[in-house]
């Protein structure tokens, strides 16, 4: 089956069960997508299918006939961070930055599909993400910059 | 000074009964000295290490004007990785765009690496200084020469020497070669820059890995790759003890990818930080091994912990507590003031287990080669990783090598490297290179956990409300039992239960130890998390008691402030494994930083009750004084909603305010995330939680909505930030839902009370 990964066409025959999760990190070695708990409770793991917020712990292989898959090593186009990443950077957002690329993920995802996000509408779409340090009012202030920037 | 370091952690590892305070005490070496000396131990040279001028293992610059700043501590998420390398930076003068950072392998030479106890800064701050100043020193010196001038009319700025009355500058990179030839100058003719010439420290630096961990790039332990590398993933015993009596492994090795299973030895007490043992499936992918571990079919042999119910356990608990046991602390007679009658007031608090569930699970990669192991793993304490490995694998320590990521969290749990051994066991027997992954399962079912403990509290109180006489005792299995201790060390002790600072006549603290059934290890704060909350709600039950003002009723408690004497109260205080003259219990900061929380929060302003309610808490933990004011809103479903959170710090001098910040806005979130839904429990040995969804942590629409940090800076030592503001958090969370709803919490998870 063929699937693009990052802009890049790849060709997968293995195991159609396989998160896609795993093959990113140890097949394509694209370890920017984390692990946090396999089990689509922690959010560590987002990427974007067809541009769409998903769990790779969750996602298996065989559904991605065709899909374009992106993940945060590519979320910055041509070198310029998206605006999400440069907001991150503005409110120094991460601690430990681990649950980030995640974060960072179902941030963008959010304001492509709603570019001026209330609280509420914030807590709706972050809340499957964890952030054991704890910097969620700083990822919420960080959404509301980006979501200027790009208005 | 280095030695005693070594010894410390050969102890540790023996399970030795070393007397004080133990490992979060661990040695304060500031290696002062500094010297480039390079130790037996000392595996692998840094760029600092062969940088032209090199006048501390933390410090080299090149000709070209680079400097070289080693961290040996490793970032965990506080920015210390950053922070140390600023204060050398700062007394070098250096432009901070030509520093590069480098993370020190685990050795000796660096003194104590153990990122635990928010010591790093409190342990290395002196260190840090004494390497810049020693390279700014001999950069004048060598500039004097060169321009021919005396020393004293030079000064320094962005990387240049200047002499200002000439007009002439020179950078650092030219004046290098001459540098390196000088020695090193004693520390103690060092000047170092008044506050006022501060450039970094007190201002605002970004994190050295900001852009790397939003683009990704950033490299954890999970990320690391090795040339033929294989995956491991082991099944550990479901029981502590536990070892394996049967094992069919013909389906697991039937699945893709999966090459063959290894079985690890059962651990020998005492615990330490071995392995638990277990069967390890090995395979080319993440994938394939977690498949095989799926189809294993093991028998165990469950052991002595096997009867473990920590329901049975609790109660069990709630009853030893109210049992006389040995006094930590006494002053005047407590129990002659009991006699006389009067108005007793008395309670019990009990807080359950709880994971770290740092959202990096433990993860190690291990290589062996000819005798010698090198590991890269996301650890708190690479000579412990050290140790630990070496002990598993019968070699000498000198023969390990272990390389430190960046931490995907560690709260204390990534002190205990178990991962690595388990790493390195599996490198050797299969001589190739082997990542070992834990799942969130086997992390969350196979902790070192926050232990459960009860306390209690009695006092008798005179006609305005105030205490004459005041017992306290907790109940716990304690951290030492993981090292073979059965009773509770001194330090867990002095945090919360014997260092009370409250001014009162007559008190006694008193502790039973309790058997651990799984391991104990310490969580961000420590016993300070349960100590606190029952000392701080308790002081609240005094102050609604007497209808005063619990802001009020603090103050008075905490009477005109003053240093207190605890030895003199017959505590052995291990005081965080600082020096009781430089860093004394000193009650008129814990009433400053209340102050200041009552200014900040408009606590006279603000008025509880109808379902909404804020309370407050001060504590000093880790050297450091901090104050929380937590507001509440808990709807008729007793749903908590936590609208806005302040907290006041004193933590000495503030070296890196935004990640001083950031530090006190976490920990607000994990204090809340504790006292809500932290619960860790057992079945038959068994832990009953599995990943996120039985063992809850705070969502970001569970946590605060607005986390106010404020500083009451005394200008003192600089101390401990990391873990000091979780336990004020949780008593004044629960003081706050008693003035919301007159509901007092007395047992964690909160979410789990009638709190309607």
């Amino acid at each position: 089956m063929r699937l693009t990964v990052n802009g890049k066409p790849q060709n997968y025959e293995d195991d159609p069960d396989m998160p896609l999760l795993w093959y990113l990190r140890d097949e394509l070695r694209l370890t920017g997508t984390r692990f946090g708990c396999g089990a689509g409770l922690c959010g560590a793991c987002t990427v974007h299918v067809n541009g769409q917020a998903v769990r790779s712990c969750q996602t298996r292989m065989g559904t991605l006939e065709a899909k374009t898959v992106l993940t945060i090593d590519a979320l910055a186009e041509g070198g310029r961070l998206h605006p999400v990443q440069q907001a991150w950077i503005t409110h120094n957002v991460p601690q430990c930055g681990y649950c980030q690329s995640g974060q960072i993920m179902q941030a963008a995802a959010l304001l492509r599909t709603t570019p001026n996000p209330s609280d509420a509408d914030i807590d709706r779409a972050m809340a499957g993400n964890i952030c054991r340090c704890g910097t969620y009012q700083r990822i919420r202030a960080a959404i509301k910059t980006a979501a200027k920037g790009r208005a | 000074m280095v030695v005693e370091n070594i010894s410390f952690n050969r102890r540790q590892f023996l399970g030795g009964l070393f007397s004080t305070g133990a490992f979060v005490v661990a040695s304060r070496l500031v290696p002062a000295e500094l010297l480039a000396q390079s130790s037996a131990a000392a595996i692998l040279n840094t760029k600092a290490d062969t940088a032209a001028l090199h006048p501390s293992v933390y410090l080299g610059i090149e000709p070209d004007g680079t400097v070289f700043l080693v961290t040996h501590r490793s970032e965990m998420g506080t920015g210390i990785r950053t922070t140390l390398p600023l204060v050398a930076a700062d007394e070098l003068d250096a432009d901070w765009s030509r520093c590069r950072i480098e993370q020190g392998v685990g050795d000796p030479r660096y003194g104590d690496q153990n990122t635990d106890g928010s010591r790093s800064i409190r342990d290395f701050y002196d260190a840090f200084r004494v390497a810049g100043a020693s390279a700014r020193s001999m950069l004048v010196t060598a500039a004097a020469a060169q321009l021919n001038v005396p020393a004293g009319e030079l000064t320094t700025a962005n990387h240049e020497v200047v002499h200002a009355r000439s007009g002439r500058r020179v950078g650092y990179g030219a004046l290098v070669p001459a540098a390196a030839k000088l020695a090193v100058p004693a520390k103690e003719t060092l000047r170092f820059k008044p506050r006022t010439d501060w450039k970094f420290v007190g201002r605002e630096t970004q994190i050295f890995d900001l852009t790397p961990i939003v683009n990704g790039t950033a490299q954890f332990g999970l990320d690391v790759q090795r040339e033929g590398m294989v995956f491991a993933s082991i099944e550990h015993p479901p029981v502590v003890g536990g070892t394996v009596r049967s094992l069919d492994n013909k389906a697991a090795l039937a699945v893709k990818g999966v090459l063959q299973t290894e079985t690890l030895e059962a651990p020998k007490p005492p615990l330490l930080f071995q392995s638990l043992g277990g069967v390890a499936v090995i395979g080319r992918n993440t994938w394939a091994v977690l498949q095989g571990r799926r189809q294993l079919k093991v028998e165990w042999n469950d052991g002595p912990n096997a009867s473990y119910s920590s329901a049975a356990f609790r109660t069990a608990m709630l009853e030893k507590v109210r049992q006389p046991a040995k006094v930590a602390r006494n002053l005047g007679n407590v129990d002659a003031e009991f006699a006389k009658g009067g108005t007793v007031i008395e309670a019990v608090y009990y807080t359950p287990m709880a994971a770290h569930a740092s959202m990096e699970p433990p993860a190690a990669v291990a290589e062996f080669r000819d005798g010698k192991a090198e590991v890269w793993c996301p650890t708190q304490n690479p000579q412990a990783a050290q140790e630990t490995v070496a002990a598993a694998l019968g070699i000498d320590k000198s023969n390990v090598i272990c390389h430190v990521t960046l931490l995907g969290g560690g709260f204390g749990r990534k002190s205990k490297p178990d991962y690595a051994a388990e790493a390195a066991v599996l490198a050797r027997k299969l001589g190739r290179p082997v990542k070992v992954v834990w799942t969130r399962e086997d992390d969350i079912r196979h902790d070192f956990y926050h232990t459960n403990a009860a306390v209690y509290h009695k006092a008798t109180v005179d006609a305005k409300g105030r205490p004459t006489a005041w017992l306290k005792r907790s109940v716990f299995p304690p951290i030492a039992s993981t090292f073979g201790v059965p009773a509770p060390m001194n330090f867990e002790l002095n945090m919360g239960l014997d260092d009370s600072p409250f001014d009162v006549p007559n008190i006694r603290a008193e502790n039973a130890g309790a058997d651990a059934h799984v391991r104990i290890g310490w969580f961000r704060a420590v016993t300070n998390n349960f100590h606190a909350f029952a000392l701080h709600s308790f002081a609240d039950e005094l102050a609604h008691a007497a209808t005063r003002d619990p802001l009020e009723f603090l103050l008075d408690l905490l009477g005109p402030g003053k240093v207190i004497d605890l030895k003199a109260q017959g505590v052995d205080y291990t005081n965080y494994g600082a020096p009781i003259d430089k860093y004394p219990v000193d009650s008129r900061r814990l009433r400053r930083v209340l102050e200041v929380a009552g200014e900040r929060s408009n606590w006279g302003k603000r008025k509880s009750g109808n379902g909404s309610g804020i309370g407050v808490a001060a504590h000093r933990s880790f050297n450091s004084y901090v104050a929380s004011v937590v507001e509440v809103e808990v709807d008729r479903q007793g749903r908590v909603r936590i609208p806005r959170i302040d907290m006041v710090a004193d933590p000495g001098v503030v070296i890196n305010p935004d990640r001083v910040r950031a530090q006190f806005e976490g920990a607000a979130v994990m204090g809340v995330s504790l006292a809500m839904f932290g619960e860790i429990t057992a079945t038959k040995g068994r832990i009953d939680q599995r990943n996120f969804d039985g063992f809850r942590v705070a969502r970001m629409n569970d946590a605060p909505i607005q986390v106010n940090v404020h500083f009451a800076e005394s200008g003192d030592l600089p101390t401990g930030v990391g873990e000091p503001g979780v336990p004020p958090v949780i008593a004044a969370l629960a003081n706050a839902i008693y003035a919301a709803t007159g509901r007092r919490v007395r047992e964690m998870p909160f979410a789990k009370q009638k709190l309607v």
